[in-house]
């Protein structure tokens, strides 16, 4: 843990935070990566198989899964370029505040265009 | 000296190597190389082109039609015909997993303080990174969308054509 004589390093606010939820995302997104690739390379073993277990990621449980995923990589996507954009202009660091609400504002924007779709798809009666 | 004792003049050896006054300052030559520069690099090159990748992937799968209602081996069988998601998904998996992979050997590093829980983590991870990498290498380039003998029902439906 990065540790300083006399305190600690983590200053607050949008800076931080917004490393922090970049490290909870990618983390998260890592490890679902991980069982993706398992769960679709059952497409080597029979349809039967691969649908089986495909069809547990259309339950409602999933489904919400599946929107909080989504709301991860939307976050992750562009407060990297955000990092990106903080990291190559000139003045990158001095709006890395205003960039990060441009990047929540992005963020909701995506969401209500995703999520409405997709809990129909979900939820929606069959 | 209490040093000495130990056979570590630690304090002479250094008197001895001081630069001489106002020489100029000369940044140490790492033995390490730009592995960190080169690591740093590929996060940002392989973000922005994971970008457009992963929407695509999340579009394509999540939003058109019926969605993920709509997935099942025949879905699957239909874009794996199809060498553009060939690609297109190869370059996801091997870029997705080493932009991953490396995030997260920077969070082990970061808050894994022992050597050998360090190493055991770094090896653990390498070792998924590899599995899954095969593994998904394979299964796109393996792939038989129309396997003999399997139900036509859930098979995609060029396979009866």
């Amino acid at each position: 843990m990065p540790t300083a004589q006399g305190g600690t390093l983590y200053r607050g606010r949008e800076g931080m935070w917004s490393w922090v939820a970049h490290r909870v995302t990618g983390f998260a997104i890592f490890f679902f990566l991980l069982v993706h690739v398992t769960d679709t390379a059952l497409v080597r073993v029979s349809p039967e198989a691969y649908n089986a277990v495909i069809g547990t990621y259309q339950t409602p449980l999933m489904g919400l899964g599946e929107a909080g995923l989504v709301a991860a990589i939307v976050f992750h996507a562009f407060n990297g370029i955000r990092i990106i954009l903080v990291d190559f202009l000139a003045k990158g660091p001095r709006y890395q505040r205003v960039m990060l609400w441009i990047v929540l504002g992005l963020f909701v924007v995506t969401m209500a265009g995703f999520l409405p779709r997709h809990l129909m798809n979900v939820f929606g009666g069959q | 000296m209490t040093n000495a004792t130990h056979g570590t003049p630690a304090v002479a050896e250094r008197v001895g190597t001081l630069d001489a006054p106002r020489s100029p300052y000369v940044r140490k030559k790492t033995t390490r190389g730009n592995y960190e520069l080169y690591s740093w690099v590929f996060m940002r090159a392989s973000g922005v082109v994971l970008v457009v990748l992963v929407f695509g992937h999340l579009f394509v799968n999540l939003m058109v039609g019926d969605g993920v209602e709509a997935i099942d081996f025949a879905f699957v069988g239909g874009k794996w015909t199809n060498p553009f998601w060939q690609v297109w998904d190869l370059l996801m998996l091997w870029l997705a997993m080493i932009h991953g992979t490396n995030g997260l050997r920077t969070i082990i590093n970061d808050y894994a303080e022992r050597d050998v829980t360090r190493g055991v983590l770094k090896g653990l991870l390498y070792l998924a990174f590899t599995i899954v990498v095969v593994l998904g290498t394979l299964v796109i380039f393996t792939f038989e969308p129309c396997p003999a003998g399997a139900d036509p029902e859930l098979l995609a439906s060029f396979c009866t054509a």
